[in-house]
């Protein structure tokens, strides 16, 4: 082999193996997420658990719920948003393309993409509710009607805890 | 016969880098059109609620069914035990490879969501034959993957038969699966018949031929390799029989549902009044992917020319084309008969004739597909010894006249 | 200060009281219970079959309560649409009014299309991973956890009942997801009637007063829709190709 092929070859090779060296090179430290804290008392698991299964829950309930039509409401994403994305004394909620969403915070920082939110709304019932006051668009119990006639239990608590303040 | 050379080509000729080049951007094109598509939604391309498959669909599926097709000069050899197609298997086997992955390529790219392929690939309806088709698909690469290697290595020559006869009647499988796709919908007036199926059947034996014929007389004379007479005789005469099938099936098709009232307005639209629709049927379909085909073929004084079976095989590629594109956009363009003798107008676009533009982006992935399927039979023949080093008569039939 | 024993006299009085209430109550709760319930818990039964009769002769031509009640209800359409990239051709629409003109008579007649929900649905057959299904009490729906946008049950559906969404969406109501790529129709409000609650479309035709739409169980003989059927007859559209729809018709 001509001296010029091997070293073409052995440049190559170089050139290959820096690249994998790369991340060696990064050293900035990636801050810890900050997580929004959510209204009500407590979550309906303890947060270990779900730390590690939230996501077993949800892709459990989800086919409950679709396909079988069962709508508990402990592990039901609705709720979760209900308490999670809560909005705050002035009515704002949290968008989930922002990492002030609470599903968003810890998955930028995990770079676990999502996609639950292509579909699902990332914000309560409430905020809707609000909007159509403000719109004047809807008789503003309309959205009220469609619904379980009963918020939940997190829900209630929440709304009395606002009450009381 | 003798034993043959196969040898991988040079490649290193500036006509092949650049045709190499060419492809490449085609691919490039398709790639940039996926995920302009993909990122943004299919709102960028001409697809509707109303024809909701369009020209990705159309090479799709003409790829998928060219591909069943291209397989055939491979199963004749191991199948019906002609002899003389044997030096071509190889070439037949990879090509049936690289058109199917190229159709298949287009066909998840265009999905809503080809980020879920894997729940494609993991939870399955059997009633759809859709999903079968996922298992055909990935069947027909794992199958032909081992009969290209029988057929490669030496010492496994003597099982390529088995995997020959598997891979025919896999094939018979794929193509009848593809066309059940149409043939399976109650909904469309054009659809709904148990002719589908075989019909796409012929049409995979003529247009995966006219594909490998290009490809091998491209390879041929590129590479400067002789191709002898009595080959190119076989594969014209075989051409024009398949031509020749197809346009007894799309007859009895068209025929039939001219017998039956209830399929005259779909029939009259096709034929008569579709615009765009009977325009790529007459003249696409029949006249430039049938007739004129024919006529190259066994006109006597241009049967002899190569350029003229060329010229048919390219021309039988455009008439398949049309034809899907008359298939599967033109049945979606003539409204659904829900309401017998009444005149429907609707917000949703009822009762009329949908109307369909193709995008830029669909063409792009449409056409990059493609290129991706020819891109990767000019690398294979570099990579792999597929092309025997010499065809002429001499080498392959000493006892034989053309 | 000594204790002296409480005075029971008010708690005695609220006890009776309470008993009295409830005991009148109670039948009529029973009564609830067992005609309607369905306890969030307890999954769908084919005990129930859920389904749809509408009275064209009632349904007038320029009327388009039903659509704007889903719209409203489902999030889709009207001019609050998120989907603003899309043509009109590309916009979801999961009912829309048809107006037929007989080409022999010359009679106009105006009807609501939505989703069928048959019972032997050719969208269900066709979908390759099941995300186009049928629930237990006949309510056809498409599962996005699976859709993979293939669209080849918007091919097979007789009734161009589907529709695909061509770009990302916003403001999605919380009890109707819907997203980029997947495929949607009708749902007959599931979300309202799992909770024993009409369809939005039936309940704004009632409430305008043109009681054009009727809702119900077509498995309980007692329900209203079973009787009105019985009475009055319903016809399906496309009855030809079999599918049992859930989804009848008057004055076709």
């Amino acid at each position: 082999m001509a001296y010029s092929q091997r070293l073409t070859r052995k440049a190559i090779a170089w050139l290959i193996g820096a690249v994998f060296l790369l991340p060696l090179t990064t050293s900035a430290e990636v801050p810890m997420p900050v997580i929004p804290k959510a209204k009500g008392q407590e979550c309906v698991e303890p947060t270990d658990v779900m730390r590690k299964d939230h996501m077993n829950f949800m892709l459990h309930q989800r086919d409950e719920t679709v396909q079988r039509g069962i709508r508990t409401t402990k592990h039901s994403l609705k709720e979760c948003i209900e308490c999670h994305n809560a909005p705050d004394e002035s009515g704002k909620v949290a968008n989930v393309d922002t990492p002030d969403h609470f599903c968003s915070s810890c998955h930028t920082y995990s770079a676990v993409k999502i996609d639950c939110f292509e579909c699902h709304a990332d914000k309560p019932e409430n905020t809707q509710y609000l909007h159509s006051i403000v719109d004047g668009k809807t008789p503003h119990h309309a959205n009220m009607k469609s619904e379980d006639k009963t918020l939940s239990k997190e829900t209630l608590e929440m709304l009395a805890a606002k009450g009381k303040q | 016969m003798k034993t043959l050379t196969y040898k991988i080509i040079d490649g290193k000729s500036n006509g092949y880098l650049a045709l190499l080049g060419i492809l490449g951007l085609f691919v490039l094109g398709g790639a940039a059109a996926f995920f302009f598509m993909e990122h943004s939604g299919h709102w960028a391309s001409g697809m509707t609620n109303q024809i909701v498959w369009g020209v990705p669909h159309v090479f799709a599926v003409f790829l998928i069914v060219a591909a069943s097709g291209a397989l055939n000069v491979a199963s004749i050899s191991s199948v019906f035990n002609r002899k003389l197609y044997k030096p071509l298997a190889p070439l037949s086997a990879v090509l049936s490879v690289t058109l199917l992955l190229g159709g298949l390529t287009v066909l998840v790219l265009d999905l809503g969501r080809p980020d879920r392929l894997i729940v494609a690939m993991t939870e399955y309806n059997f009633k759809s034959i859709f999903a079968w088709n996922m298992i055909l698909y990935n069947g027909f690469l794992a199958i032909v993957g081992v009969y290209i290697w029988f057929m490669l290595e030496r010492k496994m020559n003597k099982y390529s038969r088995y995997a020959g006869f598997v891979a025919f009647f896999w094939r018979l499988l794929l193509t009848t699966g593809t066309g059940a796709i149409f043939g399976f919908l109650v909904a469309r007036q054009a659809y709904d018949a148990a002719i589908m199926a075989p019909m796409f059947i012929i049409m995979s034996f003529a247009y995966g031929l006219a594909i490998f014929i290009v490809v091998t007389i491209a390879s041929y004379s590129w590479t400067n390799r002789p191709l002898g007479d009595v080959i190119f005789e076989r594969l014209r005469k075989l051409l024009g029989v398949f031509i020749g099938a197809v346009f007894y099936f799309v007859a009895v098709y068209h025929l039939t549902n001219l017998y039956a009232t209830e399929h005259h307005g779909v029939e009259r639209f096709i034929l008569l009044d579709g615009g765009i629709y009977t325009q790529l049927f007459w003249i696409g379909q029949v006249i430039i992917g049938m007739l004129i085909p024919l006529a190259l073929i066994f006109h006597p004084a241009l049967s002899k020319s190569r350029n003229a079976l060329v010229v048919a095989s390219i021309l039988v590629v455009i008439g398949g084309l049309a034809q899907m594109y008359v298939t599967i956009i033109g049945g979606q363009a003539f409204p659904l008969d829900m309401f017998p003798g009444k005149i429907v107008e609707s917000s949703f676009f009822d009762g009329g004739i949908n109307s369909y533009i193709p995008s830029l982006p669909e063409l792009a992935l449409g056409i990059g597909g493609f290129a991706l399927s020819l891109i990767m039979i000019a690398l294979a023949v570099k990579i792999l010894r597929l092309l025997p080093a010499d065809l002429s008569d001499a080498e392959i039939s000493p006892h034989h006249k053309a | 200060m000594s204790q002296q024993g409480t005075d029971t006299s008010r708690r005695q009085f609220l006890g009776k009281a309470a008993l009295a209430t409830g005991l009148s109550v109670a039948p009529g709760v029973l009564l609830y219970e067992v005609a309607h319930a369905r306890a969030p818990e307890m999954p769908a039964t084919n005990k129930q079959r859920w389904g749809m009769l509408i009275d064209t002769s009632k349904c007038a031509t320029g009327c388009n309560d039903c659509v704007t009640a889903c719209q409203n209800e489902n999030g889709w359409g009207g001019e609050n649409s998120s989907e603003k990239l899309s043509a009109d051709t590309q916009k979801a629409q999961w009912i829309r009014k048809v107006k037929l003109t007989d080409k022999q008579t010359g009679h106009v007649q105006s009807l609501p299309l939505m989703c069928q929900h048959c019972e032997t649905p050719p969208c269900v057959d066709v979908c390759p991973t099941g995300a186009s299904m049928k629930r237990t009490d006949g309510i056809v729906l498409v599962d996005k956890h699976l859709c993979i946008g293939c669209r080849y049950c918007m091919m097979a559906c007789p009734y161009k009942a589907r529709s695909f969404i061509h770009e990302a969406l916003k403001d999605q109501k919380p009890h109707v997801p819907r997203g980029k790529g997947t495929v949607e129709s009708c749902t007959m409000c599931v979300h309202r009637v799992d909770s024993n609650g009409t369809p939005a479309c039936v309940e704004s035709c009632n409430k305008e007063g043109h009681k054009a739409m009727h809702f119900g169980d077509l498995n309980n003989p007692s329900s209203e829709i079973s009787q009105e059927l019985k009475k009055n007859g319903g016809s399906q559209i496309r009855a030809d190709l079999g599918l049992n729809t859930g989804v009848r018709y008057q004055g076709l």
